[in-house]
């Protein structure tokens, strides 16, 4: 009867005083006819909420602290929404740390995912004993067989016999040289080729078990397997988090795509290869490309009532806007604006309104100036009307602050319909309260799994695969505008620079010895006329210049040899 | 990359061109018209009610500022010339206006702030904004514009074209704007009485210049000191007045200016009402009133407000979202054009197709309705159309009385759990509404612990909550609640009585007299025990059976009135319950869709050949996911080989019947193809990015999804 009270006591003040036994009681016989109820109560008061009591104790605006539970509770709901993301995913799914890898799980990976479609297209389980016996069979070529081989030492010598060799065969023939499954196999290579053997030491085989730090993802056939792993990598984790950020050292294997023995694609072939390819899922593409169409005329319903639309989603959504543009926005001024576009800049928007839109003639001091302009006359013009399309809002060239805040008052205007998309999975931290409130979204999730072709096509950074027509065709067309003698020299330094393309190390052909041959092959006759063409050649960006330690200046042509050997090729031609 | 397409008849679009996309919208062409009539006119009203409440919440702020604004020149207005007052024109008079973090209100305070700055003290009103001045020379010319535009607009527009001009030439600097404010100034002395009757007449001779910073703590340090002390250097020839918008906390201004500057400010400091005292007015009045028949769901409420408290504790997105409520309600429920106000209702019934009677009949909350009906009810229900619409006006109007009969309930309720220790309702009137929409709230615990604390209320309270209460039933107009008050009314009688009584039993003795002798422990603790056993078997006390009893009838009134809301029939109508749409408007998470479709394509292609269970994916799947799940279990760099070697194993797997003859270069060049689209589609989803460390490797910049 008096701990509770006691503890109450204690909770509420720190202070201890004596209290005469006389007190003690007068104060318990006062409200003793209700303290049983009052204890009850208190107790009814379940633990679940203790979180929040403890707040209201402390702090008047308690029923704003964090209570997860109610929060995930209410924002959690997605029930029987047909297009609804999973939203019931969690955000430590999404959002995790980094974790230890081991670089040939990739491949790993990939032969399991090999694997799968028996395993879906039988779910039988009478087949169930064959499914068994074909795990160790497949898995045989890869290393993960050591981590079996105790396990399965006896069972092993009956399944190489049946070993299905011509799987096998049908992984190795795309590429003998390249061959990835060939290093896994090497533990058990008993049946290798020779040349698969060779090219096992030019890669850096990581022949650590990859079992042990398995993520928690690993496919059925090695179920048990995963289990296991699970719980340890439980335990593991702190440790798995140290270790992944103990060395900056990445493993990777040292394989480059010039050894691939491939026809390099550019843009072009690149595209129709694509074209040909037919679409994977095309019927399903197509039921999905049509929910989001049946929504067109909410859209434009929600636009009117002021609010502004972004999309998002896996998939281009470029097709779908121009859907929408085609079948709703014909009879009205539009203005669609391809943010993916490299050179798209918020003058260039803000400039295709005033002069196209408003018809202004006229040039602005800076972006706002334009923007207050804008706003005045829609402003003034009621029946002025616009509808803004913005394929990637998020693209490189309109993330920026200051862009995205023009965007954003541009969109808050009342005559001023905007309907964007973004892809980029950061995409949201570009908006502050302040702009949020301004763009006000309405967000819409178009999944569409189209593929991005007009987006990505603009992006030469890609692999280095694309790269190669574009500068070389570049690289041909500022040199023939140039003198024979200003070619002469720079197929000089690209000569030296193959010559040397063997040597990682290379820093480029030092100034003096570049004049030195440049004389002897009477291109020049000072080192004045050279340092004169040197600078039109770096305006170009034909060539970099640095300064190595000695403080000698080498010269460097950034362009990979390749394209370097293929200009050469070229010009032979040309000559 | 821009395109301007202009359509090449040029129709104008009208006005109802919105109500056209309403009518196009929802499949059902019935009604469509009214129903968007209706949906504007309550958001309309809605509108207005949330302006009005936002006025008069702001008011009391406004009125202190004006108040200080007309005493902090006062001096200058006499042109007193002493050599007291002159020392202290050195410090400007600066208003700190501290309103919260909810930055996207401001716009709107400030708004009304400036307006009723020019209607009562001064035309000169200048608002900045930290992203307009980088530097002190783009602040004046911000400066200068406004207060030069605001001279266009209280003079007339006549000379319009040479003050816009000047506007881009003037020199901006403090001279030429005293300069400017001496002319408009004499210009007003002289002309007034001609000319601006109406505007001069309300202002003074020379009216303060007030600027307006809107968020404080963007602005450079340097601007900001800048401007004061160049500023504090001419406070005697203008009048100048700053106000300070500030977001976090007064202290920001001595942390922003050093001392030398910021005694150069005779600071006053104004609060404005908190956000959350906000926000539960506008649901006090906006939700908790049945002036408006549209309702929200417990769910659809539970979203908008945790929305607010976790996100960004805006008033207007809260506002937003309720608006987003209602155009999704008018747009999904065919049966809302009967979500109007009591009038009306009658004709709406009565006008309705027999389309809209079956809409009706298909409504969960009318089938279970109908259920409990006796048979010959039943098929009258079922099968006659006037019939049903008889029964649903009389229903309708059943909903709205609950309705009212609710709120005044809930609010009686809320007097009571809102006075309890440790709140175990909440302490918000918003937080009970929750809980009882949700379910029925007397079959919770927290209902059951509440009403325990209730049961040892001490007299005065218990007293003042009734009359409360009584209060509360009371202004209800209907009759409903006449005898409720009545019997609160007798309990407070007797209560009284109870008193006057307990004043003549006063000087009765009690028991514990013997007791204030000195004890040990162990016989305290047996006369505790004791005296328990005694308690449990004495009678309550008159006060305590009395307490019991007002409780209990709170308790009956809870349990009649406060059903929750999908309990009644044909609540859908006005109760708006689709939290997950609202959510995924409001709420949305990209990058959790963008992961679902990564890892899981089968969610939104229903390809069986995509099921998967567990984590893994199949083969089959599109292109992206594989190199996605391939990318997953490299470290930090990604070798391009490596990874293209992968995905054709996949892929070639995946396409297994022809792969025998195939193994052709043309094959792998399309796969090569795929594979680059891929990998550059990911790049564009920002999941790794080109990388020079090591070459043909890209770089990871992801964790999750391992």
């Amino acid at each position: 009867m008096s701990r509770p009270e006691g503890m109450r006591g204690s909770r509420r003040s720190l202070q201890v005083k004596f209290v005469p036994d006389e007190d003690v009681l007068k104060h318990i016989s006062d409200d003793a006819g209700t303290k049983v109820r009052k204890d009850k109560a208190q107790l009814s008061v379940s633990v679940k909420r203790f979180v929040k009591k403890l707040e209201n104790i402390s702090d008047n605006e308690a029923q704003e602290i964090l209570e997860e539970k109610n929060y995930v509770a209410a924002l959690g709901i997605c029930a029987q929404d047909p297009v609804g993301n999973g939203s019931n995913i969690s955000g430590g799914e999404v959002y995790s740390f980094q974790t230890p890898k081991r670089s040939n799980k990739m491949a790993e990976l990939a032969s399991e995912l090999a694997q799968t479609p028996e395993k879906n297209v039988a779910p039988d389980h009478s087949k169930c004993p064959e499914k068994m016996a074909k795990t160790p069979q497949n898995s045989k070529m890869f290393l993960l067989m050591r981590v079996f081989s105790l396990l399965f030492q006896s069972k092993k010598k009956e399944f190489v016999s049946t070993t299905p060799y011509r799987l096998r065969k049908r992984l190795a023939a795309p590429d003998p040289y390249l061959e990835s499954e060939s290093e896994y196999s090497a533990s058990c290579s008993e049946e290798e080729d020779e040349d698969e053997q060779k090219e096992v030491s030019t890669v850096l085989p990581d022949q650590k078990t990859p079992a042990k730090t398995k993520a928690a993802s690993t496919p059925p056939p090695r179920n048990s397997l995963a289990k296991k792993n699970k719980e340890q990598k439980m335990g593991n984790l702190v440790e798995e988090y140290f270790e992944a950020h103990s060395s900056s050292k990445v493993l990777t294997s040292d394989r480059t795509l010039q050894k691939l023995r491939k026809r390099r694609l550019d843009q072009q072939t690149l595209h129709d290869l694509l074209k040909n390819a037919p679409l994977a899922y095309a019927a399903e593409i197509r039921d999905l490309n049509q929910q989001h169409e049946s929504l067109f005329s909410k859209w434009m319903l929600q636009l009117h009532l002021g609010f502004n639309i972004v999309l998002y989603g896996l998939g281009s959504k470029r097709d779908l806007l121009e859907k929408f543009r085609t079948s709703l926005l014909q009879d009205s001024v539009h203005l669609v604006v391809n943010g993916y576009f490299p050179s798209i800049t918020v003058r260039s928007i803000l400039n295709s309104i005033t002069e196209e839109v408003l018809g202004h003639t006229g040039t602005f001091r800076s972006p706002l100036d334009q923007l207050e302009f804008i706003t005045k006359r829609f402003k003034e013009d009621s029946s002025l009307e616009l509808y803004v399309l913005i394929h990637n809002l998020d693209s490189q060239m309109l993330r920026g602050e200051r862009s995205q805040q023009i965007l954003a008052q541009l969109s808050s205007l009342p005559s001023i319909y905007l309907i964007a998309s973004i892809d980029h999975i950061n995409a949201p931290l570009m908006w502050d309260q302040a702009k949020l409130s301004l763009y006000n979204w309405l967000w819409y999730e178009t999944t569409t799994f189209n593929p991005y072709v007009e987006e990505t096509s603009y992006e030469n950074s890609l692999l280095v695969q694309q790269s190669g027509s574009l500068a070389l065709s570049s690289l041909m067309h500022v040199l023939h505008s140039l003198t024979l003698n200003a070619r002469g020299i720079f197929r000089l330094l690209a000569q030296h620079q193959l010559e040397k393309k063997d040597n990682p190390s290379y820093p480029g052909l030092s100034f003096q010895d570049f004049y030195q041959q440049c004389r002897e092959a009477f291109l020049v006759n000072s080192d004045l006329t050279l340092r004169a063409q040197l600078t039109e050649f770096r305006d170009h960006k034909l060539i970099r210049t640095k300064r190595g330690a000695d403080g000698v200046e080498y010269l460097l042509i950034p362009v990979d040899d390749s394209t370097l050997t293929d200009f050469l090729e070229k010009e032979d031609e040309d000559v | 990359g821009c395109f301007v397409f202009k359509p090449s008849t040029k129709k104008r679009r009208l006005s109802d061109e919105t109500a056209h996309d309403f009518r196009c919208a929802s499949n059902d062409s019935e009604d469509t018209e009214l129903r968007f009539v209706t949906c504007q006119s309550l958001w309309n009203q809605i509108k207005s009610e949330t302006e009005q409440i936002q006025e008069n919440l702001n008011k009391q702020l406004l009125d202190n500022l004006v108040s200080f604004l007309s005493r902090s020149h006062s001096d200058f207005q006499e042109k007193t010339t002493e050599w007291t007052c002159r020392m202290k024109f050195r410090e400007i008079p600066t208003a700190a206006l501290v309103l919260g973090v909810n930055v996207t209100d401001h716009d709107l305070t400030f708004r009304g702030l400036s307006d009723v700055l020019q209607d009562n003290i001064t035309p000169y009103v200048a608002l900045l904004e930290a992203k307009d001045c980088p530097g002190i020379k783009n602040l004046m010319q911000k400066l200068m514009g406004q207060l030069m535009k605001c001279d266009i607009d209280v003079d007339s527009l006549e000379d319009e074209d040479c003050v816009q001009v000047s506007q881009n030439r003037i020199r901006c600097s403090m001279p030429t704007l005293i300069s400017w404010y001496d002319s408009v100034t004499k210009k007003t002395d002289s002309e007034t009485p001609s000319k601006k009757r109406n505007s001069s007449s309300r202002h003074w001779q020379s009216p303060p210049v007030v600027v307006i910073f809107k968020d404080m703590e963007s602005f450079t340090t340097k601007v900001l000191q800048d401007f004061i002390v160049i500023s504090s250097q001419h406070i005697h020839e203008l009048p100048l007045v700053l106000i300070f918008g500030i977001a976090t906390s007064p202290m920001i201004i001595h942390r922003v200016l050093p001392h030398s500057v910021s005694s150069l400010l005779c600071i006053e400091l104004f609060q404005s009402l908190s956000c959350k005292e906000h926000l539960s007015t506008i649901i006090d009045k906006l939700l908790l009133t049945s002036r408006f028949p549209f309702k929200l769901g417990e769910k659809v409420l539970q979203v908008l407000i945790n929305i607010f408290l976790y996100h960004d504790f805006s008033v207007q997105n809260f506002i937003k979202g309720f608006q987003l409520c209602i155009v999704e309600h008018f747009y999904s429920q065919p049966l809302s054009v009967l979500c109007c106000h009591l009038v009306d209702i009658k004709k709406r019934v009565y006008s309705l197709s027999h389309d809209q009677c079956e809409n009706v009949r298909r409504l969960p909350s009318f089938r279970w309705y109908v259920e409990k009906q006796e048979s010959g009810k039943q098929i009258e229900l079922l099968t006659n159309d006037s019939f049903l619409k008889e029964e649903t006006e009389k229903l309708l109007e059943d909903l709205h009385v609950y309705h009212e009969n609710y709120v005044r309930i809930l609010r009686c309720l809320h007097v009571f759990t809102s006075s309890l220790p440790k709140y175990p309702l909440g302490k918000q009137i918003r937080e009970l509404h929750c809980a009882c929409l949700e379910n029925r709230v007397w079959e919770t615990e927290e209902y059951e612990s509440s009403l325990q604390l209730a049961r040892m209320l001490n007299k005065t309270d218990l007293v003042t909550m009734l009359q409360q209460c009584v209060e509360i039933l009371m202004s209800s107009s209907g009759k409903e609640f006449d005898r409720a008050v009545e019997k609160l009314k007798e309990f407070l009688t007797q209560f009284q009585n109870l008193e006057e009584a307990s004043q003549e039993r006063d000087v009765s003795i009690s028991p514990q007299k013997e007791l204030q002798k000195k004890t040990d422990l162990y016989h305290l603790q047996k006369t505790l025990l004791e005296l328990k056993e005694s308690r449990r078997s004495k009678k309550l006390t008159k006060f305590e059976m009395l307490r019991f009893e007002v409780v209990d009838y709170i308790d009956s009134l809870v349990r009649r009135y406060l059903v929750p809301a999908d309990e009644r029939t044909l609540h859908e109508i006005v109760y708006f319950n689709a939290a997950a749409v609202l959510r995924g408007h409001l709420n949305a998470a990209p990058r959790t869709a963008l992961h679902t479709a990564l890892n899981n394509p089968h969610w939104y292609l229903k390809n069986p050949a995509l099921r998967c269970d567990g984590g893994g994916i199949s083969n089959k799947a599109p292109d992206i996911c594989i190199v996605y799940k391939l990318h997953l279990e490299c470290g930090r760099l990604i070798n391009l080989v490596d990874w293209l070697e992968a995905f054709s194993t996949v892929v070639m797997a995946a396409e297994e019947p022809n792969a025998d003859a195939a193994s052709s270069d043309q094959v792998d060049d399309v796969i090569h193809a795929r594979f680059i689209r891929a990998v550059s589609e990911l790049e564009l989803l920002g999941f790794i990015k080109p990388s020079k460390q090591k070459t043909d490797h890209v770089a990871r910049l992801t964790w999750g999804g391992c």
